[in-house]
């Protein structure tokens, strides 16, 4: 078959208005931190993209008395109609300045520039505009007639996605009267802290959006701080365990959305060609780094060879490379730390006898790559069946029949998302039903809303972001 | 002329639908609020809680799946039963709480009321808290309420029946099962609610009622893996941050109680409902 080579499609990087240095955004200020500078790198080429300051302890109790006095003095007694109005500000400003945005996620992040482009910033923008609706019609969300703010919100969001992240926690917030101190991840602060001048431009009053540059120290100091009233943590269930665990005792209302371990189910009589579509979606989306990533392919037996051939031929054909090319399908891993937890489980999944087949596709040989990998023949006692790989890496067991799948899909201490490929309308419901998840995907993977509530069961953490239900997080309810 | 010789009963546990004594042969002394004897009642031990998880999970796919229709009648009939025994309820309220008839008749009736209160809901949550998801794309998207699975219960330690209606009724309505350890020193109406359980419909295993101590037992249901949330509005407030901490090994759902005792014959809102429903939420795409 002749093979047709794409040219480079490559977006321009000085659409990022990349600086040379960021600093922590505190009461409405950029200021400079008395934490040790962090450099932030581009994690497909490990070049310096810009040094940014951070938060130390001292500066976790500075932002917290801003957005403490931002809530009492202004935030909190502010009609809902007005805050409505500077959502709607941040929502617009995050639409024209979209193309940057997504630049630099990618070059901070190292995810595609059409997945940036096409899924996160618009996305962010639209969290935004929905929220931007609630301000004023919180007496209709079914919380009673009077629903209160919580008070000071402590978020700390992880480096998969860094500006919708970022939208799913500011936007509810503000949206129901919190003011917040928010503390992105160590690897990819750059985004947020472009948010910070957004906020500036939409002149939001000082302190009510507070951004923390730092590591785990900080956002465990903000986790421990006696004047928060409210924790939302997005990332691992380790650490998420940890917050629950400090936050007991203490009255600071808690939401955790934490990592998943997704069964992606395809029934025989599934559309197959979308079902490929679906599950390449589902686990190299954002290069798997993805708490809802269908990472457990569950597959009929009755079809499970013509499957992983078909799975084989299109994976082989997704472009990896430079995240900025426009047809780049796999960027870069996050960062070094996060590769070798990647080659730590692959090798284990090695180990344990599953049936590795890795894409052939080349990889750089700078920046942090990994070809996607799909392993068959995994039991369901495999560490790559039961712990988050969070990479592209894919797990193939399978099934005779739709119980089966059930205790096979349930058969986790998680219960983030699932997905569901049949025709059977009826086999849909019924699976959709049994299936102890959050989120339900139906012959398609990976869809997000603001509109639609989100979150896990189990140990994928607890309450949800997106829709009326998400409201409740930040309400005194 | 010589008085009539009562038959004493014998206080047991009720697991599974059925009522066993306490597997470590334990019991306790319970006394009315004068400190008179009235009865001993099973000491539950670890071992209970861990049986009484195990009946709680075993229960908990039929009666999760039980129509809403199906399960707002049984719980009406748990008001209707227990309406029948309200002179017992009334006397056992009486004594355990220490309060006059008049006072312990009102307890007892606004917990028959609650049941029926809650019997009304069950039908409702989903229309209520669930949603259609209008989404920007051509899905159909679609939010249910579903249980959250176990619940771990340690019941108010004052009020003896309407506080542990109070605290059971909204777990059952929502389609969880329940282990509910009672009040420790007040169990009398919680033994005698388990025999309305037991003869109105509620499918065994669904509720679980356990005499003993809070302190206790509490983080054995805190610490328990296939425990899904805990309630521990019956623990001492200077235990329920350990609790908290155990329950966090699992990522529970942990519900927040006032420090002290509420008043229970204030009407209940939503939130107890809420707290024991995970958001379930359904994408289709839409075509032709």
């Amino acid at each position: 078959m002749p093979v047709f080579e794409y040219a480079p499609a490559p977006e321009s990087r000085a659409i990022a208005n990349l600086k040379d240095h960021y600093k922590p955004f505190v009461n409405g200020e950029f200021v400079d931190g008395s934490g040790e500078p962090l450099k932030t790198i581009n994690p497909a080429t490990e070049e310096v993209l810009a040094e940014v300051g951070t938060a130390s302890k001292s500066d976790v109790d500075t932002a917290v008395k801003a957005a403490r006095k931002a809530y009492n003095g202004v935030w909190s007694k502010m009609p809902g109609t007005e805050r409505a109005k500077y959502l709607f500000r941040i929502a617009r400003l995050i639409q024209e300045r979209s193309r940057e945005l997504a630049v630099l996620e990618s070059l901070d992040n190292g995810k595609p520039i059409k997945e940036s482009r096409d899924s996160d910033v618009p996305t962010a923008a639209a969290h935004f505009f929905y929220h931007a609706g609630w301000a004023d019609k919180l007496e209709y969300a079914g919380y009673g007639p009077n629903p209160q703010p919580l008070g000071v919100a402590g978020q700390i969001i992880p480096w998969n996605f860094p500006l919708l992240m970022l939208a799913w926690k500011i936007a509810p917030a503000l949206a129901t009267g919190n003011t917040v101190v928010l503390k992105p991840a160590e690897t990819t602060p750059l985004t947020a802290l472009v948010f910070a001048e957004i906020c500036q431009q939409a002149e939001l009053p000082p302190g009510v959006v507070n951004i923390l540059p730092g590591a785990g120290d900080i956002g465990a100091s903000i986790v421990e701080h006696a004047d928060i009233n409210k924790i939302a943590f997005t990332g691992s269930t380790e650490v998420g365990k940890a917050i629950q665990r400090e936050v007991a005792g203490t009255a600071k209302k808690l939401t955790l959305e934490l990592g998943g371990k997704a069964a992606n189910i395809v029934f025989e009589d599934a559309p197959l060609d979308q079902a490929i579509e679906g599950i390449v979606n589902g686990i190299f989306f954002n290069q798997g780094h993805v708490c809802c990533a269908g990472s457990r392919l569950l597959v009929q037996e009755s079809i499970a060879e013509e499957v992983l051939e078909k799975l084989r031929y299109r994976v082989s054909t997704l472009r990896l490379g430079d995240p900025l090319d426009k047809n780049t399908d796999i960027g870069a891993i996050n960062s070094a730390e996060q590769l070798a937890k990647i080659r730590g489980l692959v090798e284990a999944g090695d180990a344990e006898g599953a049936q590795r087949w890795t894409s052939p596709c080349p990889v750089p040989d700078r920046g942090f790559f990994f070809a996607p990998t799909v392993f068959a023949n995994v039991h369901q006692s495999m560490r790559i069946a039961r712990e988050e790989i969070f990479g592209p890496v894919l797990s193939v067991l399978t099934f005779r029949t739709p119980d089966e799948a059930v205790a096979k899909a349930n058969n986790t201490p998680y219960g983030l998302s699932a997905g569901i490929w049949t025709e059977k309308g009826s086999r849909i419901l019924w699976m959709a039903n049994q299936l102890r998840a959050g989120v339900v995907w139906a012959n398609t993977f990976n869809r997000f809303d603001p509109a639609a509530p989100f979150g896990g069961y189990q140990e994928s953490g607890f309450g949800r972001e997106g829709g009326r239900t998400g409201l409740e997080a930040y309400l005194n309810v | 002329m010589s008085d009539r010789i009562s038959v004493a009963k014998t206080y047991k546990l009720y697991v599974g639908g059925k009522f066993p004594r306490s597997e470590s042969g334990r019991v306790y002394p319970v006394t009315d609020a004068k400190g008179k004897f009235l009865a001993n009642a099973a000491h539950a031990s670890r071992k209970d809680v861990r049986d009484a998880v195990v009946a709680a999970r075993k229960a908990f796919p039929g009666w999760s799946a039980a129509t809403a229709y199906n399960r707002g009648q049984v719980l009406y009939r748990v008001a209707e039963v227990l309406e029948g025994r309200r002179d017992q309820f009334i006397a056992e309220v009486s004594t355990s709480e220490g309060l006059a008839p008049k006072k312990a008749e009102s307890l007892v009736d606004a917990a028959i009321d609650r049941w029926v209160w809650y019997a009304g809901w069950t039908d409702k949550i989903a229309t209520v808290l669930g949603a259609a998801n209008p989404v920007a794309g051509p899905y159909f998207s679609f939010t249910v309420p579903e249980p959250t699975g176990v619940v771990g219960i340690l019941a108010p330690q004052q009020s003896s029946l309407l506080g542990l209606v109070s605290v059971l009724a909204p777990v059952l309505a929502t389609g969880s099962t329940a282990v509910v350890v009672s009040s420790a020193e007040r169990p009398l109406p919680a033994i005698t609610l388990s025999e309305v359980l037991a003869t109105s419909d509620v499918p065994g295993g669904v509720a679980n009622i356990l005499t003993g101590q809070a302190s206790e037992l509490g983080s054995w249901l805190a610490s328990h893996g296939d425990v899904n949330a805990l309630d521990p509005t019956g623990a001492a407030a200077s235990d329920r941050p350990g609790l908290a901490r155990e329950a966090a090994n699992t990522v529970k759902r942990v519900l927040t109680a006032p420090d002290a005792e509420p008043d229970w014959t204030v009407a209940p809102d939503l939130s107890r409902l809420r707290r024991y429903l995970e958001a379930k939420t359904v994408w289709h795409p839409l075509g032709v």
